[in-house]
């Protein structure tokens, strides 16, 4: 650990970003805002000279500032190495609030509850896949509904949804739509502890025909070969060591039901507490142990498990669309990590074990070896951190740390994060020319549109290796697979 | 403290703005546009359409489904978010993409001291899936929204959540 929060680190040089922010230097990965006026605590960012020129061009170091003014705060608010502005909180932002007397905020989770990444092995080799590329793709295309207004394969009646909300992916599975494994290798089992009763009937219609559904956006089906093998071992430990399988990765969240959620308590919040003495009206928040704030919470964790059921759906779509095309193939779950959400964990803080509320908003946990979260099979190594990298680049997989314990609420990066807006690609860029760039590459691309191609295009977003290197360095997430992409399916 | 931020940046829009029903101004990684309109009905009607713009191609929705909308605020900033949040409610329930808001009436209701507004418009459009369709509006939000009245237009400015 070369840097971090540790409080006595030399000051290299102080400086004005140009909102006026003061940003000391604590390494070379490492910044901080000091604490003054209305913060609690000071913010801490943690990314290269490179990725923090980029920070500084929006917002997300006000917004990170804004974060530490925020009641029950410890620590520091910790913005990850591929932060963008937020809404509230950044993108990247991860902050632990006493649950007694801390609070709980909705802009700290996002819009997308449960926005999360789920990679698939297979057996299938790269050489039989190569073979018949464009038609699973194709198939894969006609089996994932995705793109706006395109609703569920399978249906489910209202009660269903009910249950579903209770039992997240585990439930999905009871239904016949997957293997008991496979929940065993997501994050929380595929299932928080939730009440369904405090959705809404408005979020649950929006959620009704949208299970197994992928979105739009920056949500996306890839299929990856095992690229560069950093760790051995850890690469063995996941089953992800042969450099000739054929892997698959899903990107999404709880659609419409958990935008509704997020939208519903945002709402109700600014009634009850209102946000004249918030620095900024997005970060409203309740306390974590006022009955809105468990209500949140339990709202939160059945969007939640709409998420976990939503990609345990898209993964029987995947199964089916790999069998159709290519015979019996064996398709297991590598692992699903959640990157926008709150959770109720124990952390050491100023050397005592605490119960805190940790939002991760576009954050990913970070666990080291030996902690009982982590499948019992990945345990000696850590938790496996999927980071998918923007359309066209390679994706990673790290394994968490116990550094990441100490200065970062066991958390690191989720993505590559967007640097250009979508109307500045759209003006500059032809998804037609970006298709047959990643085809001389090898990457065949399927969207709805060539609209969404050129919004996502590769030039969008931070240069994920950069992340990655960073999160290395800082140790907060050790590099263990590259993947590189070679089909992708967008919304 | 969040209502002297919103003042920052109340710039008034160039003529060349006043030509256009709505356009989009910069942002990392949501969308925020304004829409404009010589009543605040035509306003608020241009700012569904923008939204609308983000995920498909309004002009080339048919307008064969019609629907009725209502929504109520307790200011005219609220009265926007709802509106706009009804139509992504029909989207994702109907999977109904808006052509055009063909009827749009905004009126003041009163319930004992309280002043609210209320909205009613008839909008027409088309089932989603029948049409070429990208990007996605996951939530509308406050962030730095906008209703005001300026010389002889309204326009009004919302930032989505994508």
């Amino acid at each position: 650990m070369s840097d971090g929060n540790k409080g006595n680190e030399e000051r290299r040089y102080v400086h004005e970003d140009g909102m006026g922010i003061e940003l000391e230097r604590l390494g070379p990965n490492a910044w901080r805002i000091p604490r003054k006026d209305g913060m609690r605590v000071p913010a801490v960012i943690y990314a290269s000279e490179k990725l923090i020129q980029k920070i500084k061009e929006d917002k997300t170091l006000i917004q990170a500032q804004n974060v530490t003014h925020l009641k029950g705060i410890q620590k520091s608010c910790y913005v990850m190495p591929d932060a963008h502005q937020g809404y509230g909180f950044p993108i990247g932002g991860v902050a632990a609030f006493d649950i007694d007397e801390g609070v709980i905020s909705p802009g700290g989770v996002g819009y997308d509850i449960n926005c999360s990444v789920r990679l698939l092995r297979t057996d299938l080799s790269f050489k039989d896949f190569n073979k018949k590329k464009t038609e699973l793709i194709r198939v894969l295309f006609d089996n994932v509904p995705c793109g706006v207004g395109r609703g569920s394969r399978t249906k489910f009646s209202k009660d269903q949804i009910t249950e579903l909300l209770g039992g997240g992916a585990q439930w999905v599975v009871k239904q016949g739509f997957g293997k008991k494994e496979d929940c065993v290798k997501t994050e929380e089992n595929g299932k928080m502890d939730a009440d369904p009763n405090e959705v809404s009937q408005r979020a649950m219609q929006r959620g009704l025909d949208q299970v197994g559904t992928l979105g739009a956006g920056n949500h996306f089906l890839e299929i990856q070969k095992i690229g560069t093998v950093f760790e051995n071992n850890a690469a063995k430990v996941f089953g992800i060591d042969d450099d000739e399988k054929i892997t698959v990765m899903i990107h999404c969240g709880s659609r419409g039901l958990g935008h509704q959620v997020a939208s519903d308590f945002i709402k109700l919040m600014e009634d009850e507490y209102g946000f004249k003495d918030l620095p900024d009206r997005e970060l409203i928040c309740a306390p974590v142990q006022s009955s809105l704030g468990q209500r949140y919470l339990k709202a939160m964790a059945a969007a939640a498990n709409f998420g976990f059921a939503n990609k345990q759906m898209i993964t029987h779509h995947v199964r089916e669309s790999f069998n159709k095309v290519f015979g019996e193939t064996d398709i297991s779950v590598m692992y699903d990590i959640c990157h926008n959400i709150a959770k109720i964990e124990d952390h050491i803080i100023d050397g005592v074990k605490k119960k805190v509320c940790v939002h991760r908003k576009g954050a990913t946990r970070s666990l080291g070896p030996g902690r009982k979260e982590v499948p019992e099979q990945y345990r000696d190594i850590g938790q496996p951190i999927i980071i998918p990298g923007s359309m066209g680049t390679a994706s990673y997989v790290l394994a968490g740390t116990k550094t990441a314990e100490e200065v970062s609420f066991s958390s690191t990066a989720h993505g590559a994060g967007r640097v250009s807006s979508r109307s500045k690609a759209l003006h500059n860029i032809r998804g037609e020319d970006v298709k047959r760039r990643l085809e001389a590459q090898g990457i065949e691309v399927k969207s709805a549109s060539w609209k969404t191609i050129a919004e996502e295009a590769p030039e969008v977003y931070k240069d994920i290796d950069e992340v990655i290197r960073v999160s290395k360095e800082l140790g907060i997430g050790i590099p263990i697979v590259r993947l590189l992409p070679i089909g992708v399916i967008k919304g | 403290m969040y209502a002297k931020k919103q003042n920052k940046g109340m710039k008034k829009a160039t003529p060349a703005e006043t030509d256009k029903r709505y356009l989009f101004l910069e942002h990392t990684a949501d969308a925020k546009f304004r829409a404009f309109g010589k009543t605040l009905e035509e306003a608020f009607g241009n700012a569904a359409v923008a939204m609308f713009s983000i995920m498909l191609s309004p002009e080339k929705i048919k307008p064969v489904l019609r629907r009725e909308i209502t929504a109520i605020g307790n200011d005219e900033s609220a009265l926007l978010y709802n509106f706009l949040e009804e139509l992504l409610f029909l989207l994702d329930t109907e999977g109904f993409a808006l052509r055009e808001v063909r009827k749009i009436k905004i009126g003041k209701i009163k319930t004992g001291m309280k002043t609210s507004f209320a909205l009613k418009a008839s909008v027409s459009g088309d089932y989603a899936r029948m049409y070429e369709t990208h990007g996605d509006v996951k939530a509308i939000t406050y962030n730095d929204m906008i209703v005001r009245k300026e010389d002889n237009r309204y326009m009004v400015q919302v930032v989505v959540d994508l």
